[in-house]
């Protein structure tokens, strides 16, 4: 309620961003999640090897990153990982969806328990498994030509990759109403061709925005990748590891501008999906 | 919601079928097979350089709590923990604030605070290194204000300063737990955001009415009905903590490393399978614990 107001409105009793003390404590968090990412972006053009002292503009580093061979097929086996398992988990992750929305069946529970399994196994729990998965029980052969060598890493990062997409698919079908399906069942469309040309059609915000976490969950995993890459199947974020494990050099700082460049673009560009499709929904979500 | 018009699988038994047999088929092969192989390795052996006995010994789990390894679970839990307790305490304040932000601005904090957790997680440890080490950020510019006072002091002739010695803030405990904080700071934030976000303001309102300060009403009045966001933002933060590896591994010495590092080793070089398969199902069953513990906490809650 408005209740008698000065002439300049004063902050509400709650508005707790306007206190210095807050405003001082979130300008020190923010300072302290941005200023290492900052330097590290800016440093990648600076012309000093020895990193600390600006030293004038250059994109050295950065032509040094794309002549690097190594570097490159690295980024070719982490786009090409990418792709393929974002494909595959965009396909398992729907039938999953679709499956646990529509039916009810026993042992539904005991799959959605191990749905939600490599959301709460630990990475390097994972990382082990599927270590000792594809070099004892079924050995992945290494002398496959490219890009099918990449199987083993590309299966790994399905299993760990569909449940997420599952569960956006999943949110997004309980907006969907049933009568629409019923309505072509009654004009005469086939089950398969009520879902691909109903249901599927509802779906393709969730597929959008699953398929990108999909991809940015592939290009970004380290750790159940370390465990699944062989000499040869090397993926972008292994290789920085190996090169960054000693020293510090503006290469790696170039390598890492663009793969943050690259991952906040494809982040921002999902979510963008994703909002424009709640903001259609309104509340039925 | 959608529970009342969900079909029997008997209804439509062919797609029931279809959908059924590649997830099911995927989750099998691919995840809980290669899971139950390292669950039967931890009670095995090595025979040979190869082989591995399962023979359903204890000896890997006798192993793990041998004092040497116990030390190093108990560190794993104590940083978890002093990192959930660091994140909760930087968190929550930057959580009110953006709770009671005005709309307009709302979204831009949110955004502020997830936009470096969608950077790759070894990328933001390397930036780390780059500020931490001997050679870095932190001890450059402190190395450039000390040159500046030694010379002032030196032109004013009131002494000399012996010359600055860089301060070792990388490759220790102190890294690794900054690191883990550095990491893990946007989880803590969004659940309590979200918790806080569904408070009735009413109930502020009268407390701050009623006399008590802003301390006390966010003590006594806020952090309880916050409580499933603090404990889903400490579960959050606490669960990849334990497991963290690329954090003590880049940024941690040697008496730094955690349960993660430890099960790495014997896979990658130790070659001490069963022992790293028993080291492992200990972290799973911790985790495991923490959130079993969680659930109970919560549906007590709800009950009383």
């Amino acid at each position: 309620m408005t209740t008698l107001r000065e002439t300049r409105p004063k902050p509400g009793p709650l508005d707790y961003l306007s206190r210095w003390p807050l405003r001082l404590w979130v300008g020190a968090t923010t300072l302290f999640l941005y200023a290492p990412l900052l330097t590290l972006i800016v440093f990648s053009f600076n012309q000093s090897k020895r990193n600390i002292v600006w030293r004038g503009f250059t994109l050295d580093y950065y032509a040094m990153v794309l002549q690097d061979t190594s570097l490159l097929t690295a980024f070719a086996n982490s786009l090409v990982i990418a792709a393929v398992s974002t494909a595959l988990s965009l396909c398992l992750g729907a039938a999953t969806a679709l499956l646990l929305w529509r039916f009810r069946f026993p042992f539904k529970p005991a799959l959605e328990g191990a749905l939600s399994l490599p959301i709460v196994v630990p990475e390097i729990c994972m990382g082990v498994a599927l270590l000792v998965f594809f070099t004892k029980v079924v050995p992945w052969p290494t002398y496959f030509p490219w890009p099918l060598n990449l199987g083993a890493i590309i299966i790994a990062h399905v299993s760990f990759s569909f449940s997420f997409v599952a569960s956006v698919v999943r949110a997004r079908l309980a907006s969907f109403n049933r009568e629409e399906e019923e309505a072509a069942r009654d004009l005469g469309a086939s089950e398969w061709r009520t879902i691909m040309d109903v249901i599927v059609p509802h779906m393709r915000p969730a597929l959008f925005a699953g398929g990108l976490l999909a991809f940015t969950l592939s290009l970004d995993d380290f750790v159940i990748t370390f465990f699944t890459s062989g000499p040869d199947t090397i993926t972008f974020p292994v290789k920085v590891f190996s090169m960054i494990r000693f020293s510090v050099t503006p290469e790696v700082n170039a390598a890492s501008t663009l793969l943050i460049v690259i991952t906040v673009a494809l982040t921002a560009i999902g979510l963008r999906l994703q909002g424009a499709d709640a903001g259609r929904d309104g509340h039925t979500g | 919601m959608a529970e009342h018009t969900q079909d029997s699988w008997r209804k439509s038994p062919g797609l029931f079928a279809s959908l059924l047999s590649a997830p099911t088929l995927f989750l099998f092969a691919f995840l809980l097979a290669p899971l139950a192989i390292v669950w039967g390795y931890s009670f095995g052996h090595n025979q040979g350089l190869t082989d591995i006995v399962v023979d359903g010994t204890f000896a890997n789990y006798a192993h793990a709590l041998n004092p040497l390894y116990l030390s190093i679970l108990f560190k794993s839990f104590l940083f978890a923990a002093v990192t959930t307790v660091i994140c909760l305490l930087v968190g929550f304040p930057v959580a009110l604030a953006i709770t009671f932000a005005r709309p307009s601005t709302k979204p831009w904090l949110l955004l502020l605070i997830m936009l470096p957790f969608w950077t790759n997680l070894l990328i933001r440890t390397y930036a780390l290194m780059a500020v931490l080490r001997t050679q870095g950020y932190i001890n450059g510019f402190l190395g450039l204000l000390w040159s500046l006072l030694a010379r002032s002091l030196d032109a004013l002739h009131i002494g000399r300063l012996a010359a600055f010695t860089p301060l070792d803030l990388l490759y220790n405990n102190f890294a690794v737990i900054l690191g883990l904080v550095y990491v893990q700071l946007p989880f803590m934030v969004l659940p309590l955001y979200s918790a806080m976000d569904r408070l009735d303001r009413s109930l502020l309102e009268a407390s701050l009415d009623l006399g008590a300060g802003h301390v006390r009403t966010i003590l006594q009045i806020v952090a309880p009905l916050a409580m499933p966001g603090i404990a889903s933002g400490v579960m959050v933060t606490l669960i990849p903590s334990l497991g963290a590896f690329l954090t003590p591994e880049l940024l941690g010495g040697v008496d730094s490393q955690m349960i993660a590092n430890v099960i790495e080793r014997q896979f990658k070089s130790a070659n001490d399978w069963p022992f790293g398969a028993a080291l492992s199902f200990l972290l799973m069953y911790m985790t495991f614990a923490a959130i079993a513990l969680q659930a109970l906490l919560g549906s007590k809650r709800r009950g009383g």
